[in-house]
């Protein structure tokens, strides 16, 4: 088996899961049915992504895993997710800086991939990247209405900015088997997409009026599998089902 | 869709099995005509469809491969198989312009590359503006006439 390729995959995969399923979580319960609409159908392009990846993963694993065992059947410790997509949604400012960073962050990375020397993941890339292009573009928009928009709106835009940038260093964050797939021409490493992230994220939030947040002390761990207690208690309820009923179908 | 074989008669015979599968969440038009059927083959005795998703989430994706499975298995060809194929990755100009003319009579904009304002598809005017840029499939965005006040539905050029 490659294991560097399985856990690389897993890394990929994991970021759609647990974001598609904070996504999942305002389904019915946004400001607007646009909103609510609009972040629905994020959540099923995140969970499209996931399926890819991780079904991909289970294949060169080759133990007989795909996506729903690797989904349903691993536990907090066992996921490869980075820290910023397991936050908490917070109120809807939170939830849309989340959204923004990571879309900005993955329409680069996976743009990258589309090229990448493993067909397979190069062709999951050429489709994920056309969503992810509507997703950063979606998101950008919100930035700069909310941050353009009332004091209210806007303080809650930066509190998020803030909140969030602690994640950043985590998300580029790149492992040892991430480190051995970039010298294969597989991926590219996170750290050489940053200064080019920093600056798409900079020209949005100065056309929002907003300030690139101070240099924080990171919180890393994702990567390992270190994760923040949120992402326990999220998985308990996307697994409960599957975990109470191994065997049923439907 | 390139159909291979279609002069031959078992691709002639799919061909004309799948043009009458609608899409499940569109329903005015095939999914032939939505460019989602990408290959007929045959080779050595082994034919197949090849069909490629929208979008990866989609959730008609299952239901298309159960519908086109159905309508190959009641034309007598059990046999051929369903491949799903992800390169090049589907986009709008994959839709036929008797797909386009059917969503537009159906009350949906269909994609245009230049992108701008939708032309309404009830009054035809370009006085439109966007509601939400999700709708209710995820191919979809919402807009809205500005001239005869009416809501509808526009193909998101991807």
């Amino acid at each position: 088996m490659d294991n560097s390729l399985f856990r690389s995959l897993v890394q990929l995969g994991d970021d759609c899961l647990v974001l598609g399923q904070r996504l999942c979580e305002w389904c019915g319960r946004a400001p607007t049915i646009e909103v609510d609409l609009s972040l629905s159908n994020l959540a099923l392009d995140m969970i499209g992504q996931a399926t890819l990846l991780l079904d991909y993963a289970g294949e060169v694993e080759g133990s007989g895993r795909n996506a729903d065992r690797l989904a349903f059947h691993r536990d907090a410790e066992q996921f490869r997710n980075a820290l910023l997509v397991e936050q908490p949604n917070g109120d809807f400012a939170r939830t849309i800086v989340r959204h923004f960073l990571y879309a900005t962050y993955a329409e680069a990375l996976f743009e990258q991939l589309s090229h990448s020397r493993d067909d397979r993941l190069a062709e999951i890339a050429a489709k994920a990247v056309k969503e992810l292009r509507y997703h950063a573009e979606y998101s950008a928009d919100w930035i700069v209405r909310l941050g353009d928009g009332t004091a209210d709106s806007r303080s809650r835009m930066q509190d998020s900015l803030e909140w969030h940038w602690r994640f950043i260093d985590d998300l580029f964050h790149d492992d040892e088997s991430w480190i051995d797939c970039a010298e294969r021409g597989i991926v590219p490493l996170r750290q050489a997409l940053r200064a080019d992230f920093e600056h798409a994220v900079g020209a949005v939030l100065a056309k929002a009026g907003l300030a690139m947040p101070a240099k924080v002390r990171g919180i890393e761990g994702g990567r390992g599998g270190r994760h923040s207690e949120h992402l326990s208690m999220m998985l308990a309820i996307m697994q409960v089902l599957p975990r109470a009923h191994p065997a049923a179908t439907w | 869709m390139r159909p291979v074989n279609a002069a031959n008669e078992v691709g002639a015979q799919i061909a004309e099995a799948l043009s009458q599968v609608p899409d499940p969440e569109i329903p005015a038009v095939s999914i032939v005509e939505l460019g989602i059927v990408r290959e007929i083959g045959l080779n050595d005795g082994v034919s197949w469809v090849s069909i490629t998703p929208t979008y990866t989430g989609c959730p008609a994706t299952d239901v298309i491969r159960q519908n086109v499975r159905v309508a190959l298995d009641q034309a007598g060809l059990e046999a051929v198989e369903i491949r799903t194929v992800l390169t090049p990755p589907w986009s709008t100009e994959m839709i036929t312009l008797e797909g386009r003319e059917k969503l537009l009579r159906y009350g949906i904009a269909p994609p245009e590359p230049a992108s701008g304002q939708a032309a309404c598809p009830r009054c035809g005017s370009r006085n439109t503006m966007e509601i939400s840029r999700f709708g209710s499939t995820p191919c979809k965005a919402l807009w809205q006439c500005k001239e005869c006040r009416e809501p509808f539905d526009r193909f998101k050029c991807h």
